[in-house]
C-alpha cells in the first residue's frame, strides 16, 4: 500500500469523530478537515514513527472571496524518511467581534514546528488571519503602521493612496 | 571649499582654476553604492576585473556616506526603504550627484504594485537615469562618464551651492 | 533604556527584542545593555536586511530581524497577470541564479496544466540550472570571504562568474535576468557555440576553484574566524525549516534532486556533499563541494544531450513558433488567445519545488480555470533560512554576526518577495 492510502487510513483510525476530505490530484495528497483539530492532527503526523513529518515547508492562506469560509489555511509538510509531501487544509474560524467586524483565526502550530513562526506571521500580515497562541504575532513585511491586509481580494494592486508615506523633503 | 569660496567673479584667471578644480573632482568620484537588489549585482560586476570601474577613478566604493560624492541607487526602492535612502542621501556632504540605475529606480520598473515607489525622483534629485533591467556594466560606466562630464562643466564657484534637479512629485503623502 | 528616543524603531519590535529570555550567561556582565541597529544599508548584510541587536558589550543577547525593505508585492502581481507574463518576474527572485527560478516556475505551470516537455528541453534546463547554481555559489563564497576580510577571493570568483554570464549571453541574449524558459520547453535551441563554451568552462573550472580555495582553506586567520561559529544541531535545523546547503552542513543528506527527482536527474550520477559539524565552516565547504559536483553534472549533461525539439507541440497551451505565427492562420489565432487570455489550466492546485542554490524553492499555485492564477505562493528558501538567525547569533560577538549571515547566504529579493 502506498503512503497515499496509509496516511488517510491511519488518520481515520486515530481520530474517529473528525471528517477528513481526501483528494489526490496530479499525484499529490490533500487532506481537509475542521480547524479545531489542527493541533492534534499535526502532532500525530509529526510524532508517529512511520510517518515522521518533521519538516514544515510552508504555511499560507487562500482567499476565496465568498461569504462563508472565506479563508482556507494551507499547510505543506514533508517527511524526510519517506520522501513524501502532504498538504493539509483547514478553513479559518470566523468570529464576530463586539464592533461587528469579522475576525478570522486558527490555532498556531508553532509549538510543534518552529519553522511555522515566520510563516504564520507572513500569513497574518498578508491576510489578517489571527493565530491563537502565537509567541510573537506582528507584521512581517509591511510597516507596522500599515492598516490593511495586502493579499486580500478587496485590496487593489496599486494600493490605497496615503497608506504608505514617503520621506518629507 | 577654500579657494573657490574666495572667487567672486568669473574671469580669465578663474577659468584655469575652474579647469583644475573640475578635473581633479571628476577624476576621483567615489561612489556610494546603495545596492538594494538585482542591479547591485551588476554594480558589483562593474567593479570586477573585466569592467573595472577603478580605472575611472572610482577606486573605492565606500559604504559610509560621509566620504562619497556620488550615490548610485541600484535596485527597487520600496516605500519602507525610501526613508532610509533619503536619510543616507542627507548624510552625504555637498557637492553630491545621484545616478538612478535601472528601470526600477527610474520609474518603478516592472513593479506596478502597492509597495514600490514609482521612480526615486519623487524624493531624490536625480542627475542621470540609466535604462536597463539590469543595465549592463558598460552602461553604468557610460553613466559615470556622463556624470564626469557634468562635473567637468561646473565652474568652481558653483560647487558651493550646486543646482540640483527638480523632484518629480506625483503623490503627496 | 528609558531615555531611548523614538527613532524609527517601532515599539512592537522593541518589545519583542527586550522581552526575549536569553539563556546565555555573560561573564563579567556590564550594568546596562545596548540596542544596536545593523541597518538595511550595511556593507555586510547581504542586501537590505535590518537586524536589531541587544548587546552586552560585544556579546549578542537577542536579535530581531526586520524584513520587508524589498517587499515588491510578487504574490499580488501574480494574481493579476497571465502565467507567461510572470516569467520575467521570477528571474528577479533569487537574482544570483536567475535561470533556476525560471525553471521552477515553468515546471510548476506545466504540472498544473498537464504539459509534457520534450527530452532535449529537459536537458537544456538541467544545464542552465546547474550553471546557475555554480554562479550563485561563486558569489556566496566570494562575499563570505570578503566579509571575513579576504578581498582577493571575491574578485577571482567574480571573474569565473563572468564566464558563465558570457555563456548565457550567447544562449539567450541577456547576461543576467534572462527569461529563457517558456511553458512547454525553452525559448530557442542551444547554439553549438554556447555548448562548446560550457564545455570549455567546466574543463577549467576545477583548477580555478582550487586556486581560490588554496588561499583560504588552510589560512589560520580564516579558519579561526569561521570555525565553530553559528553551530546548529541536526534536529534544530530540521525543526527550524532549513533546506539546501545549510541543512546538508548539519549532517542531513537531503537533496530534492535525489529525494523527489525532477527533470532528468535520475539519469545523472552525482554525489551529495554532507558535513556533520553544522557551523559556518561546514556551510562554506558544502558550497565549494557542491559547485564542483555541479560542474560534474554539466559535463555529463553535455555528453548525454539528445537531439530533438525544444518546445512541446500543444497548440492550445504552448506558444507556437514565430515564423509560423506570421504565415499560418491557426497559429496566429492560438498566439493571440494565449497571449491575451492565458493558457487556462484546469481547476485545481499544485505545489512544485526544485532544489535551488539556497534550498527548496517551491511554487504553490491555485487555478480556477482562467488565464491568471487565483493564488500563487512562493516558498522561498532564504526566508525560511533567515528564521534561524536569531537562534544562531545568541552568545556570539558582533563580528560573528557578519560571518553567520554570510554563511547562511540569504538573498533579500527572495526573502522579501
Amino acid at each position: 500500500m502506498s503512503l497515499k492510502e496509509i496516511i488517510p487510513q491511519k488518520l481515520k483510525e486515530k481520530f474517529q469523530n473528525t471528517e477528513f476530505e481526501i483528494s489526490v490530484y496530479r499525484d499529490e495528497l490533500t487532506i481537509k478537515f475542521d480547524q479545531k483539530n489542527i493541533l492534534k492532527v499535526c502532532e500525530f503526523l509529526k510524532l508517529e514513527p512511520e510517518l515522521e513529518f518533521l519538516l514544515c515547508e510552508d504555511i499560507t492562506a487562500v482567499d476565496w472571496a465568498k461569504r462563508k469560509n472565506r479563508f482556507t489555511v494551507v499547510y505543506h509538510l514533508f517527511s524526510l524518511k519517506n520522501n513524501f509531501r502532504l498538504r493539509l487544509k483547514a478553513d479559518a474560524a470566523e468570529s464576530e467581534s463586539s464592533t461587528g467586524e469579522i475576525k478570522w483565526s486558527i490555532d498556531s502550530v508553532t509549538s510543534i514546528w518552529q519553522a511555522a513562526n515566520w510563516q504564520e506571521r507572513e500569513a497574518y500580515d498578508m491576510y489578517g488571519i489571527y493565530f491563537n497562541n502565537h509567541p510573537d504575532l506582528r507584521r512581517m513585511y509591511m510597516p507596522e503602521e500599515f492598516e490593511y491586509y495586502p493579499l486580500r481580494k478587496d485590496f487593489p494592486l496599486m494600493g490605497i493612496p496615503g497608506s504608505l508615506s514617503l520621506p518629507n523633503k | 571649499m577654500g579657494l573657490e569660496s574666495q572667487l567672486k567673479e568669473h574671469g580669465f584667471f578663474t577659468t584655469t582654476v575652474d579647469a583644475v578644480v573640475a578635473w581633479s573632482r571628476k577624476n576621483s568620484v567615489w561612489p556610494m553604492p546603495m545596492g538594494i537588489s538585482c542591479c547591485a549585482i551588476e554594480m558589483m560586476a562593474a567593479g570586477d576585473p573585466r569592467y573595472d570601474i577603478a580605472r575611472f577613478g572610482s577606486e573605492v566604493m565606500r559604504f559610509t556616506p560621509r566620504q562619497c560624492d556620488l550615490m548610485i541607487v541600484a535596485g527597487t526602492v520600496t516605500y519602507k526603504m525610501s526613508h532610509v535612502v533619503r536619510k543616507i542621501y542627507d548624510q552625504m556632504p555637498d557637492p553630491k550627484w545621484v545616478i538612478a540605475m535601472g528601470a526600477c529606480t527610474s520609474s518603478g520598473g516592472m513593479y506596478r504594485s502597492y509597495s514600490v515607489v514609482q521612480g526615486i525622483d519623487q524624493f531624490l534629485p536625480v542627475d542621470v537615469y540609466l535604462a536597463g533591467c539590469p543595465p549592463r556594466p558598460d552602461n553604468l560606466l557610460h553613466a559615470l562618464i556622463m556624470i564626469q562630464e557634468k562635473i567637468g562643466k561646473t565652474k568652481a564657484a558653483d560647487f558651493k551651492n550646486i543646482r540640483r534637479p527638480e523632484l518629480n512629485i506625483i503623490q503627496n503623502n | 533604556m528609558s531615555d531611548l528616543e523614538k527613532d524609527e524603531v517601532h515599539p512592537k519590535i522593541l518589545k519583542a527584542l527586550l522581552e526575549t529570555e536569553s539563556e546565555i550567561i555573560v561573564e563579567d556582565a556590564l550594568n546596562n545593555e545596548m540596542i544596536l541597529n545593523m541597518g538595511p544599508q550595511h556593507p555586510a548584510t547581504h542586501g537590505v536586511l535590518r537586524l536589531l541587536l541587544r548587546l552586552d558589550g560585544e556579546t549578542v543577547i537577542a536579535c530581531v530581524p526586520d524584513l520587508g525593505y524589498l517587499h515588491r508585492g510578487y504574490e499580488k502581481m501574480a494574481e493579476n497577470m497571465t502565467y507567461y507574463e510572470y516569467i520575467p518576474h521570477t528571474d528577479r527572485l533569487d537574482y544570483l541564479s536567475p535561470m533556476a527560478n525560471n525553471v521552477a516556475w515553468v515546471m510548476a505551470v506545466e504540472k498544473l496544466a498537464g504539459i509534457e516537455v520534450p527530452k532535449r528541453a529537459k536537458y537544456i534546463r538541467m544545464l542552465i540550472a546547474e550553471l546557475a547554481r555554480i554562479a550563485s555559489h561563486l558569489v556566496a563564497i566570494g562575499s563570505f570571504a570578503m566579509d571575513v576580510g579576504a578581498l582577493t577571493i571575491f574578485l577571482w570568483t567574480l571573474r569565473e562568474r563572468e564566464k558563465i554570464l558570457d555563456i548565457w549571453d550567447i544562449l539567450c541574449g541577456a547576461r543576467f535576468t534572462n527569461s529563457y524558459t517558456r511553458i512547454g520547453g525553452v525559448a530557442n535551441d542551444a547554439q553549438p557555440e554556447a555548448l562548446a563554451k560550457a564545455k570549455w568552462f567546466v574543463d577549467q573550472f576545477d583548477d580555478n576553484l582550487a586556486e581560490c580555495e588554496k588561499l583560504i582553506n588552510t589560512n589560520r586567520i580564516f579558519i579561526n574566524r569561521v570555525d565553530g561559529v553559528g553551530r546548529i544541531s541536526k534536529e534544530d535545523a530540521i525543526n527550524i525549516g532549513f533546506t539546501g546547503p545549510n541543512l546538508r552542513a548539519c549532517g542531513v543528506e537531503f537533496d530534492l534532486r535525489r529525494a523527489t527527482p525532477y527533470l532528468c536527474y535520475d539519469e545523472i550520477d552525482f554525489k551529495i556533499p554532507t558535513y556533520n559539524e553544522g557551523d559556518s565552516l561546514a556551510r562554506y565547504f558544502v558550497r565549494a563541494d557542491e559547485a564542483r559536483e555541479s560542474a560534474k553534472i554539466v559535463r555529463q549533461v553535455l555528453l548525454k544531450m539528445p537531439q530533438g525539439e525544444v518546445i512541446a507541440n500543444q497548440p492550445k497551451k504552448v506558444l507556437p513558433h514565430k515564423t509560423e505565427i506570421y504565415s499560418k492562420m491557426e497559429e496566429l489565432i492560438h498566439d493571440f488567445m494565449i497571449v491575451n487570455f492565458g493558457i487556462n489550466p484546469p481547476e485545481g492546485e499544485i505545489y512544485s519545488a526544485i532544489e535551488g542554490s539556497k534550498g527548496e524553492l517551491g511554487f504553490y499555485l491555485v487555478s480556477k480555470g482562467d488565464g491568471k492564477p487565483w493564488k500563487c505562493k512562493i516558498r522561498s528558501p532564504s526566508f525560511c533560512n533567515l528564521q534561524a538567525l536569531p537562534k544562531l547569533v545568541v552568545g556570539q560577538m558582533i563580528s560573528d554576526v557578519v560571518v553567520i549571515i554570510g554563511s547562511i547566504d540569504p538573498i533579500m529579493g527572495e526573502a522579501d518577495k
